[in-house]
């Protein structure tokens, strides 16, 4: 505890925490980057796998295999195996671009289930109504199913971008200047492990505590877009 | 040549089948009301019409054009030319009452936005919302949601409009404004199909009645024929029962 105590001052230098916060900064800009790109990709994944037709088949097979398949193997071993493919394809990318992409794919796959999911809570009717007056299957999606589905989908999208800002300490192992590896280098140098990882859970929960509230926030006006609508929701239920 | 034709439509839910040749013609202006118990495939005509439910066999001609539904071109035309109402309305919850009117003019049909928003207001005035423009559907009541949507279906300017049980999900009390507003476009002589369960409304408004029982058509003719002195057993035992109280 003395320990402790006495490395603090040293500890919190300017220097350190200029460190940290850079650190902090490259784990909030992979989760960010990576989800983002993830998500809108997810979207087109949904639309391909919700493709009618027999010569689709073969689409729809390749979609639904690739989420299936990726919501089955550990985050870690997702990094490995884009390390690896990367280094044989494109030697001088760096390791922001592979833990971007890592982030990317495993977003995906998650993201396509809750947006099949959302859109699967728009009544059919809906969707009929549109057909017989002859809107296409993407303007259908996009004015219609889409604009219902949010409320169902933007929650647990936004829970898993903010569990996922702790998950991508992950990349560390392949060697990326986040916020987990920099804090080993800082407990490498001397620092106590108490005081360096203290400081960087502190971190995590600082980053994800307000996008959550954000998530919260969004959670709550797309409930009550208008007047009497989420009344009479619950009133229905 | 009659307007619609449909001849010996077929239609299947898996290996059930719904329609099990269905045939009747009608002419421009006249309304045609099809009825019968549920289940007895009426609904399945007009959503086989405009192609939400797929057709096995048989033939739809409009103006002597066939229509051939396994031919997404073709589909376009027919639902270009035949707009549908549902039971349930479906207004599109996400949209504010005019854009529930406006959307197809202006984005399917390529009206011009300004003409397309003159003619909605038109007709929300004719179903009588002309003060509900800016409402969403869910603050409106059944009666006044399924106004809505048949302001919408007109907004296509269609040959033929489609009733399904437009009355059916209503309260009582409501139905009459919907009745009401179907009265006047028969009398200004709206081509008109409709499902309907309201036989005094189908007596009164029908040229043609069309009687259904297990995907076949029964027995067809004047409202007043069909109800008073039905020819076959089935009509009879039907119209027996639900026209005696």
């Amino acid at each position: 505890m003395e320990r402790i105590l006495e490395q603090i001052p040293r500890f919190f230098t300017t220097d350190n925490m200029a460190l940290l916060l850079q650190s902090a900064g490259l784990t909030l800009a992979m989760t960010l980057t990576g989800c983002l790109i993830g998500f809108g990709l997810a979207f087109v994944l949904v639309y391909l796998r919700q493709m009618p037709g027999l010569w689709a088949l073969p689409l729809r097979v390749v979609c639904i295999t690739y989420v299936e398949v990726f919501r089955r193997i550990p985050f870690i071993v997702v990094i490995y195996l884009v390390l690896f493919f990367i280094q044989t394809v494109a030697s001088d990318a760096s390791l922001f671009t592979i833990a971007v992409i890592s982030i990317c794919i495993y977003a995906i796959a998650y993201t396509a289930d809750i947006i099949r999911g959302g859109l699967e809570s728009v009544p059919v009717t809906q969707t009929e109504a549109a057909r017989a007056m002859n809107f296409g299957r993407l303007r259908t999606l996009v004015t219609v199913t889409l604009p219902q589905a949010w409320p169902v989908i933007l929650p647990p999208a936004i829970a898993f971008a903010v569990s996922f800002i702790k998950d991508t300490a992950l990349v560390s192992q392949i060697g990326v200047f986040e916020l987990t590896f920099r804090g080993k280098e800082l407990n490498n140098q001397g620092y106590s492990g108490i005081l360096v990882f203290g400081t960087i859970a502190m971190c995590y929960f600082l980053m994800s505590f307000p996008l959550s509230m954000l998530g919260q926030y969004l959670e709550k006006r797309l409930a009550t877009p208008r007047g009497e609508r989420s009344a009479r929701k619950i009133r229905r239920a | 040549m009659p307007h619609l034709a449909v001849n010996d439509l077929r239609a299947k839910y898996g290996a059930l089948e719904v329609l099990k040749g269905v045939s009747f013609s009608m002419e421009k202006g006249q309304v045609v009301a099809l009825v019968g118990p549920s289940g007895s495939g009426k609904s399945t005509v007009l959503r086989t019409l405009v192609g939400l439910t797929p057709v096995s066999g048989g033939s739809v001609t409009i103006h002597g054009d066939e229509i051939r539904y396994s031919n997404a071109a073709s589909v376009r035309r027919a639902r270009d030319q035949m707009a549908i109402v549902f039971q349930q309305y479906n207004l599109f919850q996400n949209m504010r009452i005019i854009d529930n009117v406006t959307v197809a003019p202006t984005k399917i049909k390529k009206r011009p936005k300004a003409e397309a928003r003159a003619d909605a207001e038109r007709l929300l005035a004719m179903v009588g919302l002309a003060d509900k423009l800016n409402a969403f559907p869910d603050q409106l009541s059944g009666g006044q949601q399924q106004r809505v949507a048949i302001a919408r279906a007109l907004a296509l300017h269609p040959e033929i409009l489609l009733l399904d049980e437009v009355t059916s999900a209503l309260d009582p009390e409501l139905v009459n404004e919907v009745l009401d507003t179907i009265r006047r476009l028969a009398t200004e002589g709206m081509t008109m199909i409709l499902v309907s369960h309201e036989m005094a409304f189908v007596r009164e408004v029908a040229d043609k009645v069309i009687f259904m029982d297990s995907g076949a058509v029964v027995e067809e003719g004047l409202p007043e024929q069909l109800f008073d002195a039905p020819k076959t057993d089935r009509a009879r035992e039907f119209f027996g029962k639900i026209l005696r109280h």
